[in-house]
């Protein structure tokens, strides 16, 4: 049972790690929910593999005897699934919200917050993006303004790039 | 059950809980928000006096015995760290009000802000590895939200790379805890610490620590794992990076201490050796980067890197005076940058950008945000008598002391180019013209009332702290050297968890407790 789980968890870093290194970020998601279920096992396993043996008390006694099973790995795991589900689901929208406004899932292509060197040979976006600056005449006449710009428009998705 | 340990964290978790209540109330959120993080505030010093006057602060939730049920204890480190969340979080709170634009608060800002909040000070007072992970992922999902809230195009960008990178840490946090509990059979960290040295297989204790290491050392940002921090720290709204910048770096340096000095100790001379090299190499990483930028926010997030290797360097050193200066470096680091993240934020605001190309004559339009950025700058620097000269004097004196000369030259030199950017910051930004005519710059008496009392408070506030530390560095440096010796000695904070009839080891590492 040991030897099964070890390669499971084996194989399911493995996957992860060659999804996790894709340019896709769709694939990088399941890569992380592939760890994320990897570490789960992990948690399992290191708690100690019994089957078939009782989590509880018996009925007057005061701690646990003989041989049993552990119930805290499963408690452990039980809200890392919790945590990782929330955060998986806050990446995905995530994700999404990226695909919507930037109109691309590759990460290469994402380079607003890290501007790539002019000499350097990025692919183009398939849509033209918005000017990232406007020019400081408008800056600063907005000045009074709050700070931030308008919220971006909300163009409806996978319209124009697939 | 003490209330002075908990306070801390139900309070701004209140605050959090309210704030959303609230939600079609922007004014009752904002007004609940300001007191709230004023509340936090308070229970930080009360914390921080009762660990004072009493030494380690341990409670266990729930009524269970020690390393059953979840503890939480404050030691001098904690509290401080806890203070210092205090303060940062009101001050950047104040900040917030008036640079966060409505669309922002509309959609949530405070009740993130409070969650972050609660997230990072539960990760400094707890004392359960399991419980760390999951304050880390409290504080690391509000931060995601904080991220992306405004959903710009850059901010998307950023806060992409930084979700990916950051969920990779914590599985990877999840599998050394799942290890170590498979070694051990318990996560508390006291236990772990009296248990550890009897498990057998030394070499996969190494194994976890380093596992741990790489973990922390995603979440604090050190060489070579830090790339997600540039590419993210400068695109979220001024107030978020501000509080990003000081307190979430800083939480994984924290547990970094934390962890190699109270369980990992087994193996110095391999773990804390890395950590030295890793130190080394993410200082000089950090500032060549920034050398590079031409955007404020940027050169700041590489300054963040560099100043880490600091503070890494102090742990890897593992002598009283270098954990000293660690800690001393933290609270001096959180100041001064989230100060600096502020004083760019109305720089911004005067010259509607933060380019250094499309931007200058700031020193002429207002000579007063000259002066409040280079006190931080200055003192980030490490120039006599602001806080960062102390800083950096304990740990290169630290390193001197048993023979790191090659640490010791790094720390100095990178210094040196930490004060070459900050002057390109000053040149750019406030020296030269503007490019397109110094009318166009505002000045501080351009803004409203209001805007003035909020934006500029928190940076003078921060400012004087600064100046504060370096002139009365005394009882700041009794702190550090409380709090040092409990790192060195765990044996009080073990006992403070476990009760006196616990298996302490006697000395600092004793291996072989029967």
């Amino acid at each position: 049972m040991e030897t099964l789980m070890a390669f499971t968890m084996g194989f399911m870093a493995a996957g992860s790690v060659y999804l996790l290194l894709s340019h896709n970020l769709v694939r990088v998601l399941f890569g992380l929910i592939l760890l994320s279920n990897a570490a789960n096992f992990v948690i399992f396993a290191a708690g100690g593999m019994t089957e078939g043996l009782p989590p509880l008390i018996r009925a007057g006694a005061k701690e646990l005897t003989g041989v049993y099973s552990n119930p805290l790995p499963q408690a452990l795991i039980l809200t890392a699934i919790v945590i990782s589900f929330g955060l998986l689901a806050f990446a995905l929208v995530l994700v999404y919200r990226g695909y919507q406004e930037l109109g691309t899932v590759d990460s290469d292509r994402m380079r607003l917050a890290e501007p790539p060197h002019p000499d350097q040979d990025i692919p183009e976006p398939e849509e033209p993006r918005r000017p990232q600056v406007r020019d400081a005449a408008r800056r600063v006449e907005n000045i009074r303004e709050p700070v931030g710009r308008e919220p971006a428009g909300r163009e409806p998705a996978g319209s124009d790039a697939s | 059950m003490s209330w002075y340990l908990i306070a801390p964290i139900l309070v701004p978790m209140t605050t959090a809980v309210l704030a959303i209540m609230l939600w079609n109330s922007r004014a009752a959120q904002r007004a609940v928000s300001a007191a709230g993080a004023g509340l936090h505030l308070v229970s930080a010093i009360l914390l921080m006096a009762k660990v004072w006057q009493g030494g380690i602060l341990a409670g266990q939730m729930g009524g269970w015995p020690a390393p059953f049920g979840i503890t939480l204890v404050a030691d001098h480190l904690s509290a401080v760290m806890v203070l210092i969340t205090g303060i940062m979080g009101l001050g950047v709170g104040l900040y917030s009000l008036s640079d966060i634009n409505e669309d922002r608060e509309r959609n949530g800002f405070h009740p993130l802000y409070h969650v972050l909040l609660t997230g990072v000070t539960g990760a400094f007072i707890t004392g359960d590895l399991f419980n760390l992970y999951v304050w880390f992922e409290v504080m690391l999902i509000a931060s995601f939200a904080l991220l992306a809230l405004g959903a710009e195009k850059e901010q998307l960008d950023g806060a992409i790379k930084y979700a990916a990178i950051n969920v990779v840490a914590t599985v990877m946090f999840l599998i050394a805890v799942g290890i170590l509990y498979g070694l051990t059979g318990t996560l508390n960290m006291a236990d772990l610490a009296v248990r550890l040295p009897q498990v057998e297989q030394q070499g996969l204790v190494t194994t976890v620590a380093v596992l741990f290491m790489i973990t922390f050392g995603i979440k604090s940002a050190v060489f070579p794992l830090f790339f997600w921090l540039p590419a993210s720290y400068h695109t979220p709204a001024v107030a978020v990076s501000a509080i990003f910048a000081g307190l979430l770096t800083k939480v994984g340096v924290y547990a970094l201490v934390r962890t190699f000095t109270l369980i990992f100790t087994g193996d110095v001379a391999y773990t804390h050796t890395a950590l030295l090299v890793v130190a080394g190499l993410t200082m000089v990483t950090g500032v060549l980067g920034a050398a590079a930028q031409n955007e404020i926010r940027r050169i700041l997030s590489f300054h963040i890197i560099s100043q880490i290797g600091y503070m890494v360097m102090g742990l890897a050193l593992y002598t009283p005076l270098g954990l000293i200066g660690a800690v001393f470096y933290l609270v001096h680091h959180i100041i001064v940058k989230t100060n600096l993240f502020l004083v760019a934020g109305v720089a911004k605001r005067l010259t509607g950008s933060m380019e250094l190309k499309k931007i200058g004559g700031l020193y002429k339009a207002s000579p007063l945000l000259a002066v409040l950025f280079l006190i931080p700058a200055l003192s980030l620097g490490g120039i006599p008598p602001l806080s960062g000269f102390w800083a950096k004097l304990v740990l290169i004196r630290a390193s001197l002391e048993i023979g790191s000369y090659a640490i010791a030259a790094t720390a100095i030199l990178v210094g040196l180019l930490t004060m070459f950017s900050m002057t390109k910051i000053w040149g750019e930004a406030f020296w030269k013209p503007h490019p397109g005519g110094d009318a166009r710059v505002l000045s501080i008496s351009d803004l409203t009332r209001t805007e003035r009392t909020l934006l500029i408070g928190p940076i003078v506030v921060f400012a004087a702290l600064t100046v504060a530390i370096g002139l009365w560095t005394q009882p700041f440096l009794d702190l550090a050297t409380r709090a040092s010796a409990e790192l060195l000695a765990p044996a009080p904070y073990i006992e403070a968890v476990l009760g006196p009839q616990a298996g302490v080891p006697g000395a600092q590492h004793a291996g072989a407790q029967p």
